[in-house]
């Protein structure tokens, strides 16, 4: 059997920049977003996230024409999440070059819109990303780019989105986000034991050695990261980058032979 | 020309932003005159087998491609498009283009695998015959798969390729100028690149 799981850098867009947050604040400019694409490409990373943090915020659309730019540049499976509120949205998204739509506030606000989009679309095309934060000892989801506290558990959330058939689950830890100090295993580990479809797991990769944990002890199926891909060292000088191959064998990441 | 068939579900975008690196002038249509006069069809597809298949009956594109396929023009099934190269599926109830003959069923894996379905990700290939669409391939091919259910060919003369997910499968097939692959070449980099490219080129 070969055994690889895929490894998915997540990149985060804001009005057309790259940016990089930290506990989902403080948006850090670092370049183009076709350019680290690009560079994407030619590390051939196994697939590709794009989520747009402003988008719901600010009420806005996909801004489609960027997000069909960056399609034409990527030659692996790629998500796109941000601003999705209308079935149209993802059949135009499907379209234009992206196997799979993140919805995250649309799970809370528009049930149906979710699963609406996996009856029509199938399962595979919709992820629901979900993020979640310690409060008093306890995980919370927020949606809207963290802005907003509902009252319900990662693993209730969850289990709500694959009761609506979405294919994949995206869970990410704001506590954790941009630390590069590694996943919250306890986080991953409750929400992968408590569905039977597959979970990604995002929130704190600082290297190799955090995605083989995350997969190994957190039940992921994926391990997801945006710092690791876009810093270098200990002053985080931006340097679009992704282990090769070899990298992942040797970490025992992906198995040399199936 | 290659035209790559429009029936409302796919991602066309992605095989047309492959086939334009590989220097082709790819159309996107539903037109069944484009379809007549295309050098080459790519069937794509991603959703619920007679989802698709209802949708190519009612545009009258079956009958263009079963026509078209019987004079000799090279055709690419891919996913879904290669399910609907088939009689039929587990998954629905219509008959499929029946160019090859198979039948498409889900993955029945042992009872207590770990493994999840869909089978989505990266996996290895094997390949079972010499085929234009494989000249000058070599060394290990890892492909991006996503789906639920497989093909099952009645012969191994129509296996092409398999892939190993808790048993081996048929993750191409082929008869004559018809080829299916299960696995989205157009999201493969440069491993889909190069069966693009064949197909375009050598088939």
């Amino acid at each position: 059997m070969y055994n690889r799981p895929r490894i998915i850098p997540v990149l985060l867009i804001d009005d057309r920049d790259m940016v990089k947050t930290v506990r989902f604040k403080d948006p850090t400019y670092l370049g183009d977003p076709i350019n680290a694409v690009k560079i994407f490409n030619r590390k051939e990373v196994d697939e590709l996230s794009i989520l747009d943090i402003s988008a719901t915020k600010r009420g806005r659309e996909p801004d489609f024409a960027e997000l069909k730019d960056i399609a034409s540049e990527a030659f692996m499976p790629l998500s796109y999440g941000g601003g999705i509120t209308r079935i149209e949205q993802v059949r135009e998204l499907l379209a234009i070059g992206y196997e799979k739509v993140v919805i995250n506030s649309a799970l809370v606000r528009d049930p149906s819109l979710v699963e609406h989009a996996a009856e029509m679309f199938g399962a595979q095309s919709i992820v629901a990303s979900i993020d979640a934060k310690l409060v008093k000892g306890g995980y919370h989801c927020v949606i809207c780019g963290g802005q907003e506290t509902i009252g319900l558990s990662p693993v209730d959330l969850a289990k709500k989105a694959e009761a609506l058939g979405v294919g994949e689950i995206l869970i990410n830890s704001v506590d954790n986000d941009g630390g590069m100090k590694g996943y919250d295993i306890g986080l991953v580990k409750g929400v992968s034991s408590a569905v039977s479809i597959p979970v990604t797991a995002c929130g704190g990769a600082g290297g190799i050695h955090d995605l083989g944990r995350v997969l190994r002890e957190g039940g992921a199926h994926a391990a997801a990261g945006g710092s690791m891909f876009v810093y270098y060292g200990r002053l985080k000088a931006v340097l679009i980058t992704a282990p090769g191959e070899e990298e992942l064998i040797q970490a025992g990441i992906y198995e040399a032979d199936c | 020309m290659v035209a790559i068939i429009d029936y409302g579900l796919g991602n066309l975008g992605s095989i047309a932003n492959m086939l334009k690196v590989i220097g082709e002038k790819p159309l996107i249509t539903d037109n069944t005159d484009v379809v007549r006069d295309a050098d080459r069809l790519v069937l794509p597809g991603v959703g619920a087998f007679d989802a698709g298949m209802s949708r190519l009956e009612q545009a009258g594109l079956a009958d263009a491609i079963r026509e078209e396929a019987g004079k000799g023009k090279p055709v690419l099934g891919i996913c879904l498009g290669m399910q609907l190269l088939g009689r039929r599926s587990e998954e629905g109830r219509m008959t499929g283009l029946g160019l090859i003959p198979f039948d498409n069923v889900h993955f029945s894996l042992p009872e207590g695998s770990c493994l999840k379905i869909p089978h989505m990700g990266w996996d290895v290939v094997e390949f079972r015959q010499e085929s234009p669409l494989l000249a000058g391939i070599t060394g290990r091919q890892r492909y991006y798969f996503v789906h639920s259910y497989h093909a099952r060919c009645d012969s191994t003369e129509n296996v092409l390729m398999v892939c190993d997910y808790g048993y081996e499968f048929a993750s191409a097939v082929v008869k004559d100028n018809v080829y299916g692959v299960q696995f989205h070449p157009e999201k493969s980099h440069n491993f889909g690149m190069a069966l693009l490219e064949n197909f375009v080129k050598r088939c």
